[in-house]
């Protein structure tokens, strides 16, 4: 049987490289993906929590983050369409000005 | 023994996967790694007995969402990035000194006696998830539906194509 | 069943059930090319072997001995990387699909599926919408704009679709109360006043359903009347202009899979499965409810052709409005009205 603790060095290590894409990466939409890699890591993390407390509600919550997560893609995508048709640019040391 | 093995090679593909999405410099080919460790994932979540999560994680976030970045890098044709300054004494220091912290906090959470998780424990089948759904979490339900039509509307309004102010010159 | 033994049979029968699959889906290639000719009154293949019956056998050694050439701009890994992952996920969501009742061979009491699982039709949905990926990165990767248009046509109208086709189903697991694809079957057993079959389209009342999905399913399978991404008279070829040999024939065999995937879907859901009369001695009767099914699938396929070769092609807005203007509300529609009768009932 596999103890809880592995779920969470798993999710610990997931939520880790989100981190790192998130602060690393220079691609706008590269960086969203790590959030979005972040949010996956803390949905194992109250899979495998409501696994062990017995409580199905660790994994209703797991639907309100998926839920959160697609209206912040949606709405985090348009504003960065928005900002490489002003911009011209996907990099995100170039959107360094207020005023263009 | 079996749940360990499975437990160990889902693992492997989804830290796979991450490392990919950060080593990769084509915004598609993460894109692509992220959707391998989303549905590693979903298998994740089926050892874990919430089976109904692991169907809606395939279908919402590897079939949706996933889709949405996809079409948003053809689209803006993102090219391959190009490199920043980055420091090499913060490469030499940096990645030896996490892997080090990764290896103590794994040692010092693993060793630390715990319950186990064992497969079918928990049974998160659609009827149990629905029940709880629509009687005891009524009203988030209700706030994230209304959550999701703000995000259209504000998606749609952003996307658009701003009006040009001289439309069209009559000859 | 011992483990070991589960393992032996789920190979043999992932083994059987490809064969069985690739073969279908060359002759489905034939019949259609036979029936399309001679709804247009010519006669479709007649040289090659008796009735042309082993043209997608010549068709097949084409497609294998033909140069496979890779244009120079395209980008490598996803231009062959696309047509990989369309055949993979075309030919994984027949792992679900049952085919009848447990058979005893040997001993042991062996399922005509490969895995039932509880949550069965929610992943075979799944598996679906993730062949859009397909598509879309052929379009995008082969760096050409009739491609990139045509996959990005064929990626919105297959995801706009998704919604009709999800919600007319969720009548027939109203009716049904369980995901499970051998669960559901099932439950359409029997008949009701004396001879009218319990199907889902005649007592459960999901005709307007059934022709929700149908539509919805020739959306998703790009066939006409829905495949402006791959018309030849607008695209050049759509998403797949710029592949050739084997490439293109893994994108011919996911389009056909997909095609049986969901001519299995709709019998399994509405037209009773393996459900019809039994009769005659015990090995007839094991192998009878394998006929009917087959016998049921081969009719919606039928169904498919004769629609290909009747009826004109959509515009791209006329197929979009469509979709989500009009399919969409009336499933809801569906959804709410079963509902209130089976809300009534109880």
């Amino acid at each position: 049987m596999v103890p809880l603790s592995y779920y969470l060095v798993l999710s610990a290590i997931l939520f880790a490289c989100g981190v790192m894409g998130f602060l690393l990466k220079r691609n706008i939409i590269t960086i969203f993906m790590s959030i979005e890699l972040m949010l996956n890591a803390v949905n194992l993390s109250f899979v495998a929590f409501a696994s062990q407390w017995h409580a199905l509600s660790g994994q209703i919550f797991v639907f309100f983050v998926m839920v959160v997560a697609a209206a912040e893609a949606a709405v985090g995508l348009a504003i960065i369409i928005s900002v490489y048709r002003t911009r011209d640019t996907l990099n995100v040391d170039r959107v360094n000005l207020l005023k263009l | 023994m079996l749940h360990l093995i499975l437990f160990l090679a889902f693992g492997a593909i989804c830290i796979a996967g991450a490392v990919n999405l950060l080593l990769q410099t084509h915004p598609i080919q993460s894109a692509l790694s992220l959707i391998v460790v989303m549905a590693a994932l979903a298998a994740e979540y089926v050892l874990l007995g919430a089976e109904f999560v692991a169907a809606v994680q395939v279908i919402v976030y590897a079939g949706a969402i996933m889709v949405l970045f996809v079409f948003v890098i053809m689209l803006l044709n993102a090219g391959e990035e190009e490199r920043s300054a980055g420091s090499h004494i913060a490469m030499l220091l940096g990645v030896p000194s996490l892997l080090l912290l990764g290896v103590l906090l794994t040692w010092a959470v693993t060793h630390h006696p715990s319950d186990s998780v064992n497969v079918g424990s928990l049974y998160g089948d659609p009827k149990t998830i629905g029940r709880l759904l629509f009687n005891q979490y009524l009203l988030p339900f209700e706030i994230t539906s209304l959550l999701i039509l703000i995000a259209i509307m504000g998606a749609v309004v952003l996307a658009s194509k701003p009006e040009t102010s001289a439309s069209g010159k009559e000859n | 069943m011992s483990f070991w033994i589960y393992i032996l049979a789920a190979v043999i029968k992932i083994a059987l059930m490809l064969f069985i699959l690739l073969t279908a889906v060359a002759y489905i290639v034939w019949l259609e090319r036979k029936v399309v000719g001679r709804i247009q009154n010519r006669w479709g293949p007649t040289r090659v072997g008796p009735f042309g019956l082993l043209q997608p056998a010549a068709d097949g050694i084409k497609f294998i001995l033909k140069e496979d050439l890779t244009p120079p701009h395209v980008y490598k890994p996803i231009f062959i990387a696309a047509p990989i992952i369309a055949v993979v996920f075309a030919l994984t969501s027949i792992a679900l699909i049952p085919f009848g009742n447990a058979v005893r061979i040997l001993g042991y009491n062996v399922p005509l599926q490969i895995t039932d699982v509880n949550t069965g039709l929610l992943i075979v949905l799944g598996i679906t919408s993730m062949g859009v990926y397909g598509i879309a990165l052929a379009g995008w990767s082969s760096n050409n704009k009739y491609s990139m248009l045509g996959g990005l046509r064929a990626s919105a109208q297959m995801i706009s679709y998704e919604l009709s086709l999800g919600l007319s189903l969720i009548g027939v697991l109203i009716l049904a109360g369980t995901f499970s694809l051998r669960g559901i079957v099932t439950s359409q057993g029997g008949h009701s006043l004396g001879f009218i079959p319990n199907w889902n389209i005649f007592r459960g009342g999901q005709i307007v359903a059934f022709f929700i999905y149908l539509t919805s399913a020739y959306a998703e399978t790009n066939r006409i009347p829905f495949d402006m991404p791959e018309a030849e008279t607008e695209l050049v070829a759509g998403y797949h202009t710029e592949y050739s040999a084997m490439k293109f024939a893994m994108f011919f065999m996911a389009e056909y899979a997909n095609m049986v995937t969901v001519a299995c879907l709709a019998t399994l859901l509405f037209l009773g499965g393996w459900n019809g009369p039994l009769f005659g001695p015990p090995l007839l009767q094991v192998v009878l409810p394998v006929l009917w099914f087959f016998l049921k699938v081969f009719a919606f396929i039928f169904l498919y052709i004769w629609v290909r070769g009747t009826m004109p092609r959509l515009r791209y807005d006329q197929l979009m409005a469509f979709g989500w203007k009009f399919l969409l509300p009336l499933s809801l529609v569906n959804l709410i009205i079963t509902a209130f009768v089976v809300a009534v009932r109880a």
